[in-house]
């Protein structure tokens, strides 16, 4: 038993060395060196200040933009400590709603989305991406048909027209790799930030 | 259900069996100690590591010399993973000003985290400091998964040694299995993965102010070096909360596939370690068909759950062919996620790409099912394939019942000790698993946490326990478990599923190292053909369904009806 502990107690510390610092530390030089963008979080950088990553998503509320999916992340209540606050799009927090698929409070929210998404574009099935959180409260993306669905209110707001918007959408819909993996997926910062572009005023 | 979701599972499936045989044959030169392109590097550090801590390489152990060696190492790296939590205020690389993590739950994590289980009570972005994640959890990440290979192999010496009495060395298994495994392929993969968008910097947290400008704090951190460790050792703990869900985790559909290629390779090229080992190959690709039966019956059932999405959304002018979104990312969709699921679960991994808690009832039924069949298919890396010969040994031996022989497995008569053995492990994880919810659902302690009521909440708390005693990892995570009660009863239910299972089977290995092989003759049963595999799977659906359907009818299998007949349930708490 007692022969035991010496190499139990020795080789935990030489394999926190290796694989606990040397590993650790030896890939984020490399990282830093290789990739220095990717490494540091895929930061977009506009007029020097970072406004976003773009794996990241963020929450659009303005009619000019379109919007990311609902976000069920929490941030802690600035008024008491020991409660939480939904905050859509905390990226210090993540985290799903986990409501199961017979939850009333699940049910509720989804049909009240859904009627307001109705409202706003009766002529398309309300994409399923639209009235559901994602897995991380932090999906950067949107279905193709979640972002069509949304282009009669964005072209609107902004005074260009469906067809523009629409060309804009499908520049920025990225299918599957190599036709099979994945799912195709509309990145709605980078789409937003190229909508800002085209230098036509953001309706609020 | 889509053509292209069934190319993408038979893309994986092609893979995995593409990688089995290249990876098997380099990590059986490995473990029998020959040469390995690596070694000009690899083999001055491992002699060091071996001098340092006294292990003289060329002597091998008895069987409970090498048990007490493992559980004296899990002690030690318990002990230091618990010393860090505790300090980390104090200690550098805490940008965020992170403080002590409290007793009960430092002691729930490092139970978690040695015991390879990675069950996570806590909220990692803000928790852990980067040393605790590097020192602490990284490194257990590596180890506890070298200790698992390294009692898969002690099992497999069991088999191919005749009249031996030791079966291999513990230090050197473990450490051969870091430096010339885990580690190449981590610094490798894991640098593919910070190519694809996987953060890799030491950096505080980044606040940025939004288009719309609201502001947002962006976690960051040492995030790739965990990331591929974290799958490739079927560990699962994400560095961030949301796990491989989160954009930084797994920020697209071709790092998704490359994850669920690492939870499952070294469990499917220890099969062919194995059949290396015996001498015969054959013998390896039947475990190898028996894991694939299972896991395509699986991945058959969560995916077309899924697909069929939520029936109480028909009613609200949604798409019907979206399927169910709810906690899943777009860029992985219902086919990956589903993939995703059933495979983290086949496997001791417990890393989630979708919110196991959203699932439809029946697709959140087969992870629980995958658990509670003792990860046995691909499996955690070693437990894996420890856990599937335990059955093998319970199949060969209702086989031997069968036709009145004494039952025999590659040569090795199975007799009265052995059976007794696997019989004992493999009720071990029963006990803990319902005998634990029996006591939870009962008392307000267990059922306060729940976070969804009724049936579901009922497959909250039997899922965390499910978890904890297979050392997944994985939750229905609405379940608040961060309270003393489940943090230690949670952290029981670990050591007796890891400990209590470990035990036995070295035992077995002991036992069957001893024995001469018997030559086979026309009377023994074949075990590389296709009546073994169907025996097989057999015994481990008989057994789990005899011992696990009751439960599984309360939950999951309610949840379905009631779903089905549009009933509704208010949320817990």
């Amino acid at each position: 038993m007692l022969h035991h502990i010496r190499p139990a107690c020795t080789m935990i510390v030489l394999m926190t060395i290796v694989t606990g610092l040397a590993y650790p530390l030896a890939m984020t030089g490399a990282a830093q060196l290789l990739f220095p963008r990717q490494a540091n979080g895929s930061l977009i950088v506009r007029d020097g200040k970072p406004i976003g990553s773009t794996l990241i998503g963020q929450a659009f509320a303005g009619e000019g933009y379109f919007h990311t999916r609902p976000s069920a992340t929490t941030d802690t209540d600035p008024a008491d400590a020991t409660k939480t606050i939904a905050a859509p799009y905390n990226a210090a927090n993540s985290g799903g709603s986990n409501l199961g698929p017979t939850s009333q409070a699940l049910i509720d929210r989804v049909k009240a989305d859904a009627a307001a998404l109705a409202a706003e574009n009766p002529a398309m099935p309300v994409p399923v991406d639209l009235v559901t959180t994602s897995a991380s409260g932090l999906d950067p993306d949107i279905t193709p048909a979640a972002a069509l669905f949304q282009v009669p209110r964005v072209a609107k707001a902004r005074g260009l027209t469906q067809d523009r918007v629409r060309q804009l959408v499908a520049a920025h819909t990225e299918g599957r790799l190599a036709g099979i993996i994945g799912e195709p997926h509309v990145n709605v910062l980078l789409l937003n930030v190229d909508l800002d572009g085209l230098a036509f005023p953001v309706g609020k | 259900m889509t053509i292209n979701g069934w190319l993408q599972i038979a893309l994986f499936c092609a893979l995995l069996i593409m990688l089995t045989k290249p990876l098997g044959l380099y990590m059986t030169r490995v473990f029998e100690g020959a040469r390995s392109p690596l070694s000009p590097v690899l083999r001055p550090i491992e002699r060091g590591l071996y001098r340092l801590s006294g292990v003289d390489e060329t002597r091998e152990q008895h069987w409970l010399a090498y048990a007490i060696a493992m559980l004296t190492f899990s002690f030690a790296g318990f002990a230091s993973l618990y010393a860090l939590q505790r300090l980390q205020a104090m200690l550098p690389f805490n940008p965020q000003a992170l403080d002590a993590v409290p007793p009960d739950l430092a002691f729930n994590t490092s139970v978690s985290f040695v015991t390879n289980t990675n069950w996570q009570s806590y909220v990692p972005e803000t928790t852990m400091s980067y040393l605790v994640q590097m020192a602490g959890l990284t490194v257990h990440n590596f180890v506890s998964a070298a200790t698992g290979v390294a009692l898969a192999l002690a099992l497999i010496r069991g088999f191919s040694r005749r009249s031996a009495e030791t079966i291999g060395n513990f230090w050197v298994d473990m450490t051969r299995c870091v430096l010339y495994v885990l580690l190449p392929v981590s610094i490798v993969i894991g640098l593919v993965l910070v190519w694809r968008g996987v953060p890799q910097n030491l950096n505080a947290y980044t606040d940025i102010v939004t288009l719309e400008g609201a502001k947002q704090t962006i976690a960051q951190g040492p995030v790739a070096s965990q990331e591929v460790i974290k799958m490739f050792g079927t560990n699962g703990g994400g560095f961030f909360n949301a796990n491989s869900a989160h954009p930084f985790e797994n920020p697209t559909a071709l790092t998704n596939l490359i994850q669920m290629l690492l939870i499952f390779s070294i469990g499917a090229a220890l099969t062919n370690v194995f059949g290396r080992m015996v001498g015969n190959q054959r013998q390896g690709w039947a475990i190898f068909a028996v894991m694939m039966v299972l896991f395509l019956a699986g991945t058959l059932v969560a995916y077309w759950a899924e697909a069929a999405g939520n029936p109480a959304f028909a009613a609200l002018h949604i798409d019907p062919l979206g399927g169910n979104m709810e906690g899943k990312e777009v860029r992985f969709g219902i086919t990956a996620s589903a993939l995703f699921t059933t495979i983290t679960t086949d496997a001791s991994c417990g890393a989630v790409n979708a919110m196991i808690d959203s699932l439809m009832p029946l697709a959140g039924m087969i992870p629980m099912v995958n658990i509670m069949l003792g990860e046995i298919i691909f499996g955690g890396v070693g437990s894996g394939l420890y856990g599937m010969l335990l059955f093998v040994i319970v199949a060969m031996f209702v086989a031997g019942l069968m036709v009145g022989r004494t039952p025999e497995y590659l040569g090795k008569k199975l007799e009265a000790k052995e059976v007794k053995m696997a019989m004992l492990g493999i009720l071990i994880l029963p006990l803990s698993m319902l005998g634990f919810t029996a006591l939870a659902v009962v008392i307000p302690a267990g059922t306060d946490a729940m976070a969804n009521a009724g049936p579901h909440g009922f497959s909250e708390v039997l899922y965390a326990y499910v978890s904890a005693t297979g050392n997944n990892g994985s939750a229905f995570a609405g379940l608040s478990a961060n309270t003393p009660f489940l943090n230690s009863t949670l952290g029981l239910a670990m050591v007796f599923g890891r400990f209590l299972v470990i035990v036995p089977m070295l035992a077995i290995a002991g036992s069957l190292a001893r024995k001469k092989i018997v030559p086979t003759s026309t009377g023994t049963f074949p075990t590389d053909g296709g009546l073994f595999v169907g025996l097989v799977v057999g015994v481990i659906l008989i057994t789990g369904g005899l011992t696990f359907l009751p439960a599984i009818a309360l939950g999951p299998v309610v949840e379905h009806l009631a779903m089905q007949a549009g009933t509704l349930f208010n949320t817990g708490n």
